[in-house]
């Protein structure tokens, strides 16, 4: 009864409705549509970066990371194989080892600083980006000898072209200088420029020669067939690989730990989601209150008729609250859908910000924005506009369940 | 004081609870844009700064196409002609000159790749923060010859410390061997991690030597008296060289230019930002749309009869906007007082948010979050809020011309 | 010369979705001074024809002409200039600005015509001590009484020296006592200002007091009747 009571009053007067509609309408399409922008970013840095090298989960000798050098390598590789293939064997787990070091590029016409990566070809090709990244020449197979990959942007600042020579030089095992010359056969590119200029790839076993790693590597790197946004996921996964490898100078750490800067970036930015929240329902707020009590003046007189005939202060509230929930639950319900359908109307192809590309460099965000909705976010921006709209009706509800019916009559 | 608005402000108080929900709505939406974009504005300003002082400076002096291809033969041949002309100009604070390479840095246990920068210990001084950022050991002085200053993380990657000695090894300017034995003076802390890791600063007599550089450089480094007058001294440098013909072969590249991607950062944040605010805006402006409209419905009699003793419905349409006009400049006022004061006190203690201090040290950033009040902030956004706030009154008020007295008056 | 000529006025109504004819032909002629009540029931057609007078609604057919002025030959804005220079309103309730005072209500018609300030103060203040109210002239309307308010009304309706005052049904929201004192004060204005009233009302207290008693029924006038 209340409620059919509550959904006629409030289509007595539609032009105000509506208005009010608008507002809660907008409001709560904004929470959606600008989270779900937000939220695939993140996404998208994450993946972007595991995929650029770090992976989900990596193991290193526990002082590689302060100080990635030859000296700091791995060398109990059966113990990782075992242990690799037990903890991960089933889930569909894939994993590769590299030798990874910083070096000294150079030919006739330039020498910079680089990063060598030494792949296995195949394996590699199946966890990181660097097996589709070729776009010219070819990428890399294991039984190549002298052979390398370079990105799109190192070309250009080395002013080089495929086929031409590239001396790498770096500190051996032995502390003494190595050097040897590659040609390059591919050029990739990346989502990042300081990604083309800085990694170069060699086949492993190349690597290991001219280092005199005597098969050690620096690093394996693990990819799970899906990304859990919050790490727990793949923190479980990295314990149970960390227990069966029963060496305690190899540490297995999982993305958020290799790039607590991204991780710090998504608490953040949800922290700052939900306080944007807050305030869109502020600005909402207002309206709801001012409207509902403009509905409930105009109806003084009935309100104090209906206490006249035996209604009680309580049930007044009751009403004057339900009218308010149809409100919120009729423009939750249409912002969520229209949240939902323009989320899908930019999601085929994304935001292009290809024409800002060194500001999206600079913060680090993909240059293709995939919006993403994620279930927390519509489930909170719906409950804080419910629950504090309803909180805020109940100021009008109070002061009509006040008015007395000699009261109202005399106004009039 | 015309009618209209004697009548207006008397009538916005005939309901004083809803007058005063309409101008906190206003109020609320003014404050939070003024506050957010001070926050904004005095981010940016931080960032920029940061990275002036740390190794751009506002405007540089370089030898054209260096800025693309940092090669060791593209120099300024004449720095001294460049001082003469610097020291006419006015709006420059400060300037130096650089000189940069790269080179193999090994200590005892390590090699690396590095960027070797020759630097005028004085005039550094007043340009950049560098001898604010050494935590260890002593700053450069004039006649340091062969020692150097080296960021904290290359320290520890080299596991050197102060009155190390570190064998550099590079590629002169006429393609001879650079080498030299150097002994570090200080260690310095920036906070950027790619700062910290890759460069060595050393005296510029001593590089020029070690170099071959004759008396060139590569790059003066010019700040100005503040941002706002970089493109004029651009300018005058611009038409100073080209009196000389230096313009043929010299370029003056700005911050933006050498950072590009600092000012597409900032341009997406900040859009990103506008973004949200009109949406908050049009949230309030439908908030309080409906209180100028039913102010105008519960009045049809009333306006029915002034039309019936011979007021034009101009007149009353006139009435109504100054009625919303009133409520919103009080609105706004309040807002940008409100905010304002807000934004002055964290302007001076600044904002802590935790968690965050790593993140903001890779932006140049320091811990504490510093709003700037300014003309543009303090009256932006509330500018926006008066001109939709407007437009939105303007719909109620055109329904008045339509009214018939007789209808009018039958209203109830 | 008749100050109101109203010939033949004719008009029907929607209300809802029945179709009212309010009048069906109605002649009427006034003298300048005259003091005429409309009298009859409830839906006769008073208010209708004192709209039509009054050049706030127009006829669907027939003429009136009031102090020289025909209104078929007037457009909108002419009419609303009439309103406001000749034809002084008193309506049964919420007559006034409710945010302006008792003087400032008075002022508000004259401001509108484009009269000086100071003079219309004065005037306000003059009318305003002639209706009785000199002790009210800062009150609002919520401040003041029925009656009182009426009597604003009344003044404000005169202080121009309107050709006429039509008023529809003022005492119907007054007590007896009121009603009486205000038509009474009515009479007064018209003797001492020479204003023509026009008023409908169905009290007959109230039609005792008038000098012409002009009798509606079912948008016709059944009777014309000139008292002494």
């Amino acid at each position: 009864m209340y409620a059919i009571l509550a959904w006629r009053n409030i289509w007595r007067n539609p032009r105000r409705t509506i208005v009010i509609l608008l507002a809660v309408i907008i409001g709560v399409w904004s929470m959606i549509f600008l989270g779900s922008l937000m939220r695939g970013m993140e996404t998208q840095m994450v993946r972007n970066s595991i995929s650029t090298l770090t992976g989900s989960i990596q193991i290193h000798h526990r002082d590689y990371r302060n100080d990635p050098v030859v000296e700091n390598s791995m060398d109990d590789i059966d113990n990782l194989d075992k242990a690799l293939s037990t903890s991960l064997g089933q889930g569909g787990a894939l994993w590769a080892k590299r030798i990874r070091v910083n070096a000294v590029a150079s030919n006739a016409r330039h020498s910079g600083g680089v990063i060598l990566v030494g792949i296995e070809p195949e394996k590699e090709a199946k966890i990181s980006f660097i097996g589709k990244a070729v776009t010219s020449g070819r990428y890399l197979k294991s039984e190549d000898k002298n052979k390398i990959i370079v990105g799109r942007a190192f070309l250009k600042k080395f002013n080089t072209k495929i086929g031409n020579k590239l001396i790498l030089m770096s500190q051996d095992t032995k502390k003494e200088i190595a050097s040897k010359a590659f040609r390059i056969v591919g050029i990739f590119s990346a989502e990042s420029e300081s990604v083309e200029k800085q990694f170069i790839f060699v086949p492993i076993s190349q690597a290991d020669g001219m280092l005199k790693m005597g098969d050690k590597i620096s690093e394996v790197s693990i990819i799970l067939p899906r990304l859990d946004i919050t790490g727990k996921e793949e923190t479980r996964i990295a314990r149970k690989l960390k227990a069966a490898i029963s060496n305690d100078t190899y540490h297995v750490e999982t993305w958020q730990q290799l790039l607590p800067m991204i991780n710090a970036y998504l608490e953040m930015s949800g922290f700052f989601l939900y306080i944007w929240y807050f305030v869109v329902f502020v600005a909402m707020g207002f309206g709801i209150v001012n409207t509902t009590l403009m509905a409930i003046f105009e109806r003084m007189r009935e309100f104090g008729l209906m206490k006249a005939l035996g209604m009680k202060p309580f049930q007044v509230i009751k009403g004057v609250v339900t009218e308010t929930f149809f409100l919120l639950v009729i423009g939750i319900t249409v912002g969520n859908i229209l949240g939902f359908l323009s989320v899908a109307a930019i999601a085929r192809n994304g935001i292009d910000l290809s024409a800002l590309a060194a500001g999206v460099e600079m913060w680090g965000i993909p240059r293709k924005l995939y919006p993403e909705i994620w279930a927390q976010d519509v489930a909170v921006a719906g409950l804080v506009v419910l629950v504090l709209g309803l909180l805020v009706s109940l100021y009008p509800a109070f002061k009509a369940a006040r008015f007395t019916p000699t009261q109202a009559m005399r106004k009039y | 004081m015309p009618i209209e608005l004697k009548m207006a402000w008397r009538n916005i108080w005939r309901n004083p609870r809803r007058t005063l929900l309409t101008i906190s709505a206003i109020a609320f939406a003014s404050m939070i844009l003024v506050f957010m974009l001070s926050f904004q504005l005095g981010c940016y300003e931080t960032m920029i700064n940061t990275s002036v002082k740390i190794s751009t400076g506002h405007l540089q002096v370089q030898a054209k196409g260096y800025l693309n291809d940092k090669k060791m033969r593209l120099v300024i041949k004449d720095p001294g002609q460049v001082a003469r002309v610097l020291d006419t100009i006015q709006g420059i604070d400060a300037y130096t000159f650089r000189a940069s390479g790269f080179a193999l840095v090994s200590s005892d246990k390590r090699t690396y790749g590095v960027v070797v920068t020759g630097i005028d210990p004085i005039r550094e001084a007043s340009v950049s923060t560098i001898k604010s950022l050494v935590r260890k050991g002593t700053y450069l002085t004039e006649d340091d010859e062969t020692t150097a200053l080296i960021g904290e993380h290359l320290s520890n990657n080299l596991k050197v410390d102060v009155n190390d000695e570190l064998i550099i090894l590079g590629q002169g300017r006429d393609g001879s061997i650079a080498a030299a034995v150097l002994t570090i003076k200080g260690i310095f802390n920036s906070g950027i991690d790619e700062f910290d890791r890759n460069v060595i600063m050393m005296g510029l007599k001593g590089f020029q030597e070690i170099f071959s550089m004759g008396r060139t450089v590569h790059q003066t480094i010019i700040t100005a008296d503040s941002l706002g007058d970089v493109s004029m001294v651009q300018q005058e440098i611009q038409n100073n060289f080209s009196k000389t013909k230096e313009d043929e072969y010299l370029a003056i590249p700005d911050w933006m230019e050498i950072m590009p991607g600092l000012l597409q950062g900032i341009q997406i944040d900040l859009v990103s930002g506008i973004i949200m605010y009109i949406i908050l805006i049009i949230v309030v402006a439908f908030s309080i749309f409906n209180t100028f409209l039913m102010a105008m419905f519960e009045r049809t009699r009333e306006f029915g009869i002034m039309i019936a003793i011979g007021t034009t419905p101009s007149r009353i349409t006139k009435i109504v906007m100054f009625e919303s006009g009133c409520m919103t400049i009080v609105g706004i006022i309040l807002g940008i007082v409100i905010g304002s004061l807000a934004t002055l006190y964290f302007q001076s203690k600044g904002i802590y948010i935790a968690g965050t201090e790593d993140i903001l040290k890779q932006y140049g950033l320091p811990d504490r979050l510093y709003p700037r009040l300014s003309m543009i902030s303090a009256s932006a956004g509330p500018l926006v809020v008066l001109v939709i706030t407007f437009v939105s009154s303007v719909f109620p008020a055109l329904k008045i011309r339509k009214l018939k007295p007789v209808e009018a008056m039958n209203n109830i | 010369m008749a100050i109101v000529e109203a010939k033949n006025i004719k008009k029907t109504y929607l209300q809802g979705k029945v179709k009212v004819e309010a009048l069906r032909g109605v002649n009427l002629m006034v003298d300048k001074a005259e003091f005429v009540a409309l009298a009859g029931p409830s839906g006769s057609g008073k208010t209708t024809l004192l709209n039509i007078i009054g050049g706030l609604d127009l006829p669907d057919s027939g003429n009136v002409i009031v102090g020289n002025n025909d209104f078929a030959k007037m457009n909108p804005s002419g009419l609303a200039s009439l309103r406001l220079h000749k034809i002084g309103f008193v309506f049964q309730a919420f007559n006034l600005i409710p945010v302006l005072s008792a003087i400032e209500n008075v002022e508000y018609v004259m401001l509108l015509q484009g009269v000086p300030k100071t003079e219309r103060y004065d005037r306000a203040k003059a009318i305003l001590d002639d209706v009785g109210l000199e002790k009210k002239y800062d009150r609002r309307p919520a401040e003041l009484s029925g009656g009182q308010q009426q009597r604003v009304a009344i003044a404000r309706a005169i202080v121009s020296g309107p050709a006429i005052v039509l008023a529809d049904e003022p005492t119907a929201n007054l007590d007896s006592k009121t009603g009486e004192g205000l038509v009474l004060m009515m009479e007064k204005m018209n003797k001492e200002k020479n204003v023509t009233f026009i008023f409908s009302t169905h009290d007959n207290m109230v039609m005792e007091y008038a000098r012409r008693l002009v009798t509606i029924k079912d948008g016709l006038i059944v009777n014309d009747e000139k008292k002494n």
